[in-house]
This record gives C-alpha cells, structure tokens and sequence, in this order.
C-alpha cells in the first residue's frame, strides 16, 4: 500500500477553482471592508444623494486612505503566494542569483505595487461589484466542497486523497444533514423559531457545523459507523507517522491511518470522532443541568429580593471569583475524589432538576390534587430513580440505595460536576436579571391581583418570557461548556489520559508539537468547529428572535 | 460615593475570606495532607509515619485553627514533635528562639513557605508576578485597541457588510479558546509543516529578553480569545450611541461622518467596553495560565498550575489571594469607573 496524499486525482481537477474561489472571495471581503470604509466617509458630505463618489487624487483624499488598503492587499496577497506549494515570484527571484536583502525588497516592492493597484481598483468599484463577487465565489467554494464529497463517495479507494476517504467515511452523516435540512426547509413555515432559522445564512452554517458533530457522535457512539479503527488500539511502527500512512504488511482492517499515528501509535482520525461522543454526551447535558440549578435559584432571587438575593448573589459572585483553573485544580484531583467531595456535590446539584420539575408541576395544578398527585408521580418517580442510581456509586461514599441501576465512571461524574458547578453562577445572574426586568410587565401585576402563588408566577408567567434570552444563552453556554471540557482536558484533570476527548488529545499533542504538529491539530479544529457552530447558531436565533 | 465604596470594600474583604478559606479547607482535607507528606517526606512512608510528619509540623489540628494562625490572629503553633526536636511555625519549623515572632501569617506580611519551590512564597508571587503582568500589558497592549477598533468600525453602521463581517470575525475569536488557537499558532507558524516558520514556539526566553519572535504567538493567542467579546460589546455600544437623537441631530446640522464617529459618538460608547475590559481581567487570568503552561513561560499561571499539582498549600493560597483581589479589584475599579465615566450619574 501507498502513503496517501491530501487529496488525491480528484484534486487535481477540483483545487484549482478551489484555489482561485478562495483567493477571489478573500479579495472581495477585503474590498469590500475598504470600500465600505473609504465612502462612508463621504457619503454622509454628499447630503444623502448620490453615495458612489469616483475616487481622485485630491486634496480630499489622504495619503493613508490609498496606503493601508495598499499594505492590507499586498499582505493578503503575500499570504496567499506562501500558502501555495510552489511560490511563484521567490523562486523566480531565487533563480536569477541575487542577494537575499535585494530579492526581499523586490518581493515586498512588488506586492505592495500590486496592493496599490488593486486597492486603486477597490476605490473605483462600485460596492455591488464586491457584493456579487463575494456571494458567487462563497458559492462557487460551497459548491466545490460539496462536488468534492460528492464525487468521492464514486472515487476508487486512495483515488480522493485522504479528505476523499474521510468524506466517505462520514457518509451516513452525510445522509442524515442532507435529510435534516431538507426536511427543515420544507416545512420551515410551520416550525416556529426553529423554522426561522432557515432564513439566515450564518444561523444555517451554525445548525450545519452543530448537526455534524451531533450526527457524527450519534453514528459513532451508538452504531460505530464513521471510526475506521480502535480508538485505544495501538499498531506498531506507526507511532507519530504523517497523515495517510499505509498500515504495515499483515494488519487487518483500513488500509490507511487517515490523519498519521499519535504518539502511542494509535489513530488520529478515529480518536477525533470518539472524542465528539464524549462532548456530546457531556457539554449539552451539563448546560441543562446548570440551567436548572441556575434558574431554580435565579427567579426566586430576582422576584423576592431583599435577603434571598443578597445572599445567592453573594454566593454566586464567590463561585465566579474563582480563577475557573484553580477550582478544577482543588476539585477534579485523584485526592479530592478520594474524600467524596464530588459526589456530595453531586447529591446536592442532582436534586434541583427534581425540585424544579416539582415546582413546575404542583403550581399549575396546585387546585387539582388528583391530577397533580397523578402528574407528579408519573414525573417524578422516574426522575427519582435516575437521581438516586446517579448520585449512588458503587466504592464511593454515597453506597446505600439497593436499587443502583448503573454507575457512571468516576471520571465523567467529575467533570461533570464541575462543569456544572462553573456554569450555574452565571446561569443565575442572568435568570436573576431578565426576572428583574419582567417582573414589572403589566401581565405580571395582572397576575398578582388574579391572587396567583408567587412560583406560579415565576415559573408560568416570567419564564416563558424570557425564554428568547435563555435560549441564546443556552446554545452559547453549551459552546463555553464545551471549552471548559477542553480546558480540563488540556490540564490533564478528570478523563483519563487515554480518553479520546478532544482535550486530552489535544493534551497529548502538545507535548510534542515542535516535533510532530499533526497529533494535536484534528481535536483542536474539532473542538474550534464545534463551538463556532454553536456561537453561530446563536448568533442566527438571536437576529431571527429579534425580527418579530 | 465613599460610602458605596466601603460597603464594595467590606463585600470584597468578606469575599476574599470566604475564597482563601474555601481553598484552606480544600487543600487541608487528609488525603492531600497525605500526599503532601508522602513527597516532601518519603514516598514510601507506612501510614503510622505520614501521621507523626503531620502532627509534628501541626497540620493534624483543628482546620479552624491552622486557618487563623495563617491569617496572622491566632499565635503560631509551637509543637514539641515525637522526634523530640521542636518546631514552631513561625520559625520555619526550626527550633524558636528569642525574637521568634509569635504571630506569622499574612496579616504580619508572612505568606509562608512554598514547598515545591522551597523558598518564601511572598518572592515568588513577586518575581513570577511580574513575568505574568509583562505578558498581561502586552496583551492589553494589543487585545484593547483592536477590539474597540473593530467593535467601532462594526457598530458604526448596523447591518452592513463590513459589520456582518467584523461580527463574524470577532464571534470566530470568542469561539477559538487558548489552548486551540495556541496549538494551531505553534504548528503553523512555529514549526516546518507550513513552511512558515517565523516565530518562536517556546517562551522561555521572554521571561529575561522579549524580543518579536518568541513574546508574538503567547500575546496573540491571550489576545484573541478576548478581543471578540471586547468587539461585540463596543458594537453593541456603538450601535446603541449611533441611533441617539444627538446624532441624528449632528447628522441633520451637517457634521461629517467621519466627525460624528469621532467627535461625538465615540466618546459615549466607550463607557461600556470599559467596563467590560475590567471584567475581563479574570478570564485573562485564565488564559494566562493556558498560555504560560503552552508555552512554558514561567509566571504566575505556570506557578498556580505547579502548586496546585503539588498540594503545596501556603504558595496555593498566596496565588488565590492575589488572583482573588485582582479579580475584586477590577469589579470595584469597573463600578467606580463606570460611575465617574458616565455625566448621568456623575452629577446626579
């Protein structure tokens, strides 16, 4: 078997436009940036009329309105003259023997020349010209991206490279995005909010990059479809190996490391998609966690007031004072573990999704008793259940319920906890504020003279008001749990060190960086995709929130 | 005013008491004792042993107690040891003499004995301190203006397209935490892989020379991380300021644009990011220990995360006491300065 390259014979047809898309689509953004910069300032001088004002060299126009548009192009364009495999103009240079200072000067000459002319252009063109340029090269690049995973799906094995063979690895991702979105736009009108999100382009790459990871963990965690290899399996003589190294004579299964061998010769690529079952599995159920604690907590603060605040807020303002690093430090350590500090805190943090599910139900249905007795225990019973085998772990010094249906490994309670224990402060000042705000509505008062309870209030009344806030929140918050996941990872705290989550690998990596830079950068652009995509999609909820 | 800043200073008092004790308890829970022992003693101590090291340097009393003499209001203990050799605590477990002190603890100035880097922690906070306000200066030094820079030329007309594009920048450096954007600046400008090899992937040198190339990656990657949220929130200022009636008025008496953004806007909607900036100094922090420990830069992140693998208790609490009081004081600093910024509540 032969190493595999990047991306194989379909690259050679595809990269090319690929290239040129690219160097187009940058071109225009920053065109456009300077465009937009050199005639806002005139616009507003022409008295609301006529906004293209033809650029001239005049009085009016400084110096430094041609320089720094003429430096950031020629930079734009260096950057992408050393990108590519064989830089054109230094070799060129190279070629014809002169000294080094000389074939630098006239390199950076020749750029900023370049960047003076194309920032001249700039200045000329009309700003539609960038618009249309930016929306058909971010098509043109979309397009080839997919025409590649498209066409690599048919490719013989080895024929699309290494990104080829990961395409198809991730096919029935794949398959599930394509049905998801297809199924979402259809129906998008019926779908409230969620529907809306289909509107916005950013909202849509954010649900895009989001639904990958989650459909990746899926397919990983419960069919064990995407991986190619073992995550914990080592084969030796690939230790460190470069991306597409071909398995030695005789090993069975894939033929190929996809993105080289770590430094216990283990797969990257299968690492990095078991590390996403982790996350998943993880951050979104710890930020939910937290926002029960933090909402539980947050709207008897910010309705009531006086004392209670004074004091949650303390507390919470003592949590948040923490450097986030030492208090993983004194918490998630094999010695604190030992005393059973975190399953305490686990008892403790475990109980509010009970109290608040609790509260929710016998306020709405206080004057029913029989259909509250019948609600409360159909809810929480099970709940109930879940709690006490969760807190109860075997070894540890909650062991007293006899009905322990499983045990979390320790490590993952852990984290979990202190994630969740990390995140709730905010959580509540939030909560506390948009209580504070809502409180004063009419419909509020509306409430208080109907003669309703004051949970009714908080939980039927104020909640579901500030649900737009919270549900911004809680896609961000998701995205900074995930961060925070990393962090402990990258610590070394909680997970074992032979996990694949993104943060120990990540960990791992680094030790070796200046040597070997490929271990660590697959998890790091994960994780970095990952939580893009969360701020994304709650960059989106929030501008289609805001609309009505 | 001064008496809403002595009741934030009563607040910060009680806070830094309740932290420095959280973390006393914390780190004096047995089985860290134990470990303490185990490596400052001998690996191989029977449990019996790990007990008399224990009581003999007086970490087996009451935890209320250990925490006051720290604090410098209960007298230091002097323990008469199983080993027949006498130590008291503000002797640095020698034998007391006549001018022992009988109370060392912080409120003395006694930070205690780091015993990782056996040496007074106090030196230690200050020397590996400064390295780490170097660093911070510089990454203020580019983090601020960029971010207002960015948050400004965004803000300064919602909705179009050189907004759409700064937001996007500034949500893709909220969502590139240190420790991404580190690894991905170290191998693609620190290493062979890109052929671009400019920089420096180690800052072990800054810490006596900076020079551009190994001090550039460390304070961009800090940087970074905060510049888009610095960014968003001068936007949102920004946007706020630039829908006011002042500058629909300026804009109607034939001000130009240019002047509108400088003159009259600017000023009013940097009283929020400053704020915002203050707040940021915790989260700095943890960059900062990131960053130090990627790097190797060896300041007080890099201290904190020694310490804190080590259980080495006094050096752990005089990092969360000045970590505690910086993040305090830059609450204070922010209420106070949002009072004095702001002409509303100035002069009312």
């Amino acid at each position: 078997m032969e190493a595999l390259t990047w991306t194989g014979s379909l690259g050679s047809t595809l990269g090319p436009v690929m290239i040129i898309a690219f160097a187009v689509f940058v071109l225009a953004v920053v065109g456009n940036f300077v465009a937009a910069f050199a005639t806002s300032t005139q616009q507003v001088t022409a008295a609301g009329g006529a906004v293209v004002v033809p650029w001239r060299w005049s009085d009016k126009t400084s110096f430094f309105e041609l320089a720094i548009p003429a430096i950031a192009v020629g930079l734009v364009l260096y950057a992408i003259e050393a990108f590519t495999a064989d830089p054109t103009l230094s070799a060129w240079l190279a070629e014809l023997g002169l000294p080094g200072w000389l074939n630098t000067t006239i390199t950076a000459l020749v750029f900023l020349l370049m960047g003076g002319f194309f920032a001249y252009l700039l200045q000329r063109a009309p700003a539609a010209l960038f618009e249309w340029l930016i929306r058909w090269s971010f098509i043109v690049i979309v397009g080839v991206i997919v025409a590649f995973i498209f066409f690599s799906q048919f490719a013989g094995y080895g024929n699309a490279g290494i990104v080829g063979e990961m395409a198809k690895q991730f096919l029935p991702v794949w398959l599930a995005l394509i049905l998801t979105f297809t199924l979402s736009i259809i129906f998008k009108r019926r779908l409230g909010l969620y529907g809306k999100l289909f509107d916005s382009v950013i909202g849509m790459i954010g649900f895009g990059l989001v639904m990958f990871w989650v459909f990746t963990a899926v397919f990983v965690g419960i069919f064990d479809l995407v991986g190619t290899h073992d995550p914990l399996a080592q084969i030796s003589g690939l230790k460190n190996q470069p991306p597409g190294v071909p398995m030695p004579e005789g090993e069975a299964g894939f033929a190929h490391y996809l993105l080289g061998g770590d430094n216990l010769a283990r797969d990257i690529f299968s690492r990095m998609v078991e590390g996403s079952v982790i996350v998943m599995m993880i951050a979104p159920l710890a930020t939910l966690f937290a926002f029960m604690v933090g909402i539980t907590l947050g709207l008897p603060a910010g309705y009531y007031g006086g004392r209670l605040d004074t004091f949650l807020s303390f507390l919470a303002n003592l949590i948040l004072a923490f450097p986030v690093i030492l208090l993983f430090y004194l918490l998630v350590t094999p010695e604190i573990i030992a005393t059973g500090l975190p399953n305490y805190m686990a008892m403790v943090l475990f109980i509010f999704p009970l109290v608040f599910f609790g509260v929710l139900i016998h306020s709405r249905y206080r004057n029913q008793p029989s259909k509250d007795y019948l609600i409360l225990a159909i809810v929480l019973v099970p709940l109930l259940m879940l709690y006490l085998s969760v807190i109860n772990q075997q070894g540890s010094p909650i062991d007293f319920w006899p009905f322990d249906f499983f045990d979390i490994p320790g490590g993952i309670l852990v984290v979990f906890v202190s994630v969740v224990f990390v995140n709730s402060p905010t959580v509540f000042r939030i909560v506390r504020g948009l209580a504070l705000d809502i409180k004063t509505r009419d419909y509020v008062a509306a409430a208080q003279t109907r003669g309703e309870r004051p949970w009714y209030i908080m939980l039927w009344e104020i909640l579901p008001n500030a649900r737009g806030p919270l549900i911004v929140d809680f896609c961000l918050r998701i995205g900074y749990t995930t961060i925070l996941l990393g962090t402990l990872g990258f610590f070394g705290l909680g997970l074992p060190p032979e996990s694949p989550d993104w943060g120990s690998t990540i960990n791992e990596g680094r030790k070796l960086l200046l040597i070997y830079a490929h271990p660590a950068l697959p998890p790091a652009i994960a994780l970095l995709s990952l939580v893009l995509g969360l701020n994304l999609l709650a960059d989106g909820l929030r501008e289609e929130s805001l609309k009505d | 005013m001064g008496l809403f800043i002595l009741r934030r200073l009563g607040v910060m008092l009680l806070t830094a008491l309740c932290l420095t004790f959280i973390v006393f308890w914390l780190t004096n829970l047995q089985p860290n004792l134990e470990k303490l022992a185990k490596t400052q003693g001998n690996a191989r101590m029977s449990d019996e042993a790990v007990e008399t090291w224990l009581g003999n340097r007086g970490y087996t009393r009451n935890v209320f107690v250990k925490y006051g003499e720290w604090l410098g209001v209960l007298p230091g203990y002097v323990i008469e040891g199983t080993d027949g050799e006498t130590r008291g605590r503000c002797a640095n477990n020698s034998t007391i003499t006549e001018d022992t002190a009988t109370f060392c603890g912080v409120l003395q100035g006694d930070w205690g004995y780091s015993t990782v880097f056996r040496d007074e922690v106090s030196s230690i906070l200050g020397e590996r301190g400064w390295q780490t306000a170097k660093l911070m200066f510089f990454v203020m030094l580019v983090m601020v203006p960029g971010a207002l820079i960015i948050g400004v030329l965004a803000g300064m007309k919602e909705g179009s397209r050189t907004d759409r594009s700064l937001s996007t920048v500034s949500i893709l450096s909220t969502a590139t935490p240190e420790y991404v954007s580190g690894v991905v600046f170290i191998a693609v400008f620190a290493t062979a892989t890109f052929n671009m090899q400019w920089f420096k992937g180690t800052a072990t040198s800054a810490m006596d020379n900076i020079t551009f190339e190994n001090f550039t990656l460390p304070v961009l990657t800090v940087a970074l991380y905060g510049m888009g949220y610095i960014a968003r929130m001068t936007r949102a200022s920004m946007t706020e300021v630039m829908t006011a009636q002042y500058i629909r008025t300026a804009r109607l008496k034939g001000v130009s644009f240019r002047n509108i953004v400088l003159r009259h806007a600017l000023r009013n909607a940097l009283i929020a990011p400053f704020t915002v900036i203050m707040l940021q100094f915790p989260w700095l922090l943890n960059g900062v220990v990131i960053v130090e420990t990627l790097f190797n830069y060896k300041g007080f992140g890099w201290t904190l995360v020694q310490a804190a693998g080590n259980n080495d208790i006094e050096m752990l609490l005089g990092v969360s006491v000045v970590s505690v009081f910086v993040v305090l004081a830059t609450q204070l600093i922010s209420d106070i300065g949002y009072v004095f910024l702001n002409p509303r509540i100035r002069i009312s």
